[in-house]
């Protein structure tokens, strides 16, 4: 995959997060309608184990709902992207000390 | 699919937190030994491309929503290894940073979505794929690998919630199942496309014999 391409896909990805997400369906996912149907879903309720950053995919302080939704997308792509990188390069970096292939650490 | 917290009891999210956290042991050992860097990047984006699709609930029937989950996606184009640790990098930054997914049932839904449904549509893809002839054939077999990893996950999903005594298995199992079997078709026409498109930027008719990283090596 060349640099070119890896753009192409990091902007598609932007791009749903940006431009279709604020258009998702709000029903409820097959778990949570399961959950809803066979009555255990308030077992969730009251439970929370942490104060996320921005709870229900909405970036906090937006008033437009759409835009709050559209900036969590493209925040989180961001992050997941970044994420995924470090945890490579560590992961990879790991392993050049075999010398098999160019290093930059080694 | 992502299971909130308090569905689970703790023997159950303690050992799919135990499994998880070895499927991942193997996969970090086994991606380490076979990716090379010029290969980041493009986890990278696959993970992005992958959160970015989960986003976007489309609506299937009677007033319930489903998404992309993306672990056939990322194992028929990049090896079930390297699925494994990006769908659980997609799941992490989603429970960390907007709750989706609960903390106790993190090891659970690394489970189902980043172990099962990666090697479930690896599995059958690797199965089906030399039966079939054809870019027709080759969809048809990326369909139903798509379709398959969803309703696995689905079940263990399912599994998970009943041994926690949270509803009875005859009750969650045929529910879950029916709405995952729905949710299923979309997950293989979105995984069928993006395989196509995916294959047609990289300029290969099968992406998977070049770049399949801790799957099979070349």
């Amino acid at each position: 995959m060349n640099n070119k391409n890896l753009l192409w896909g990091i902007l598609l990805a932007l791009a749903i997060a940006a431009f279709l997400s604020p258009f998702a369906s709000p029903s409820p996912d097959g778990l949570e309608r399961v959950a809803e149907d066979k009555g255990f879903l308030h077992l969730a309720e009251g439970k929370e184990l942490l104060r996320a950053w921005m709870p229900d995919y909405i970036f906090p302080g937006v008033a437009s709902e759409g835009l709050a939704t559209a900036l969590a997308g493209v925040v989180g792509t961001v992050l997941v992207f970044a994420a995924m990188y470090l945890l490579g390069r560590v992961l990879v970096r790991s392993k050049d000390n075999a010398g098999t292939r160019q290093t930059r650490c080694s | 699919m992502h299971i909130p917290d308090g569905f689970l009891d703790p023997k159950v999210w303690a050992g799919a937190y135990a499994v998880s956290a070895g499927a991942l042991a193997a996969a970090v050992a086994r991606t380490g030994k076979v990716l090379e860097q010029r290969q980041v990047p493009t986890l990278g984006v696959m993970a992005a491309f992958i959160f970015a699709a989960q986003m976007v609930n489309f609506p299937v029937a009677g007033g319930t929503s489903g998404h992309l989950l993306g672990g056939a996606l990322a194992a028929v184009l990049l090896g079930p290894w390297s699925a494994g640790l990006i769908l659980t990098t997609v799941l992490v930054i989603q429970m960390l940073f907007f709750y989706d997914g609960g903390v106790t049932a993190l090891g659970a839904n690394v489970l189902n979505m980043a172990v099962i449904a990666p090697w479930v549509a690896y599995g059958v893809y690797r199965a089906f794929n030399p039966l079939v002839k054809g870019p027709v054939g080759r969809n048809a077999a990326i369909f139903v690998a798509a379709w398959l990893s969803v309703v696995a996950a689905a079940l263990a999903c399912s599994l998970e919630i009943a041994l926690s005594g949270t509803v009875p298995l005859k009750v969650v199992l045929p529910a879950m199942l029916g709405w995952h079997a729905i949710i299923g078709l979309g997950e293989g026409l979105l995984t069928v496309v993006a395989v196509a498109y995916v294959a047609r930027l990289w300029g290969l008719e099968l992406p998977e014999r070049k770049l399949t990283v801790g799957g099979q090596p070349q």
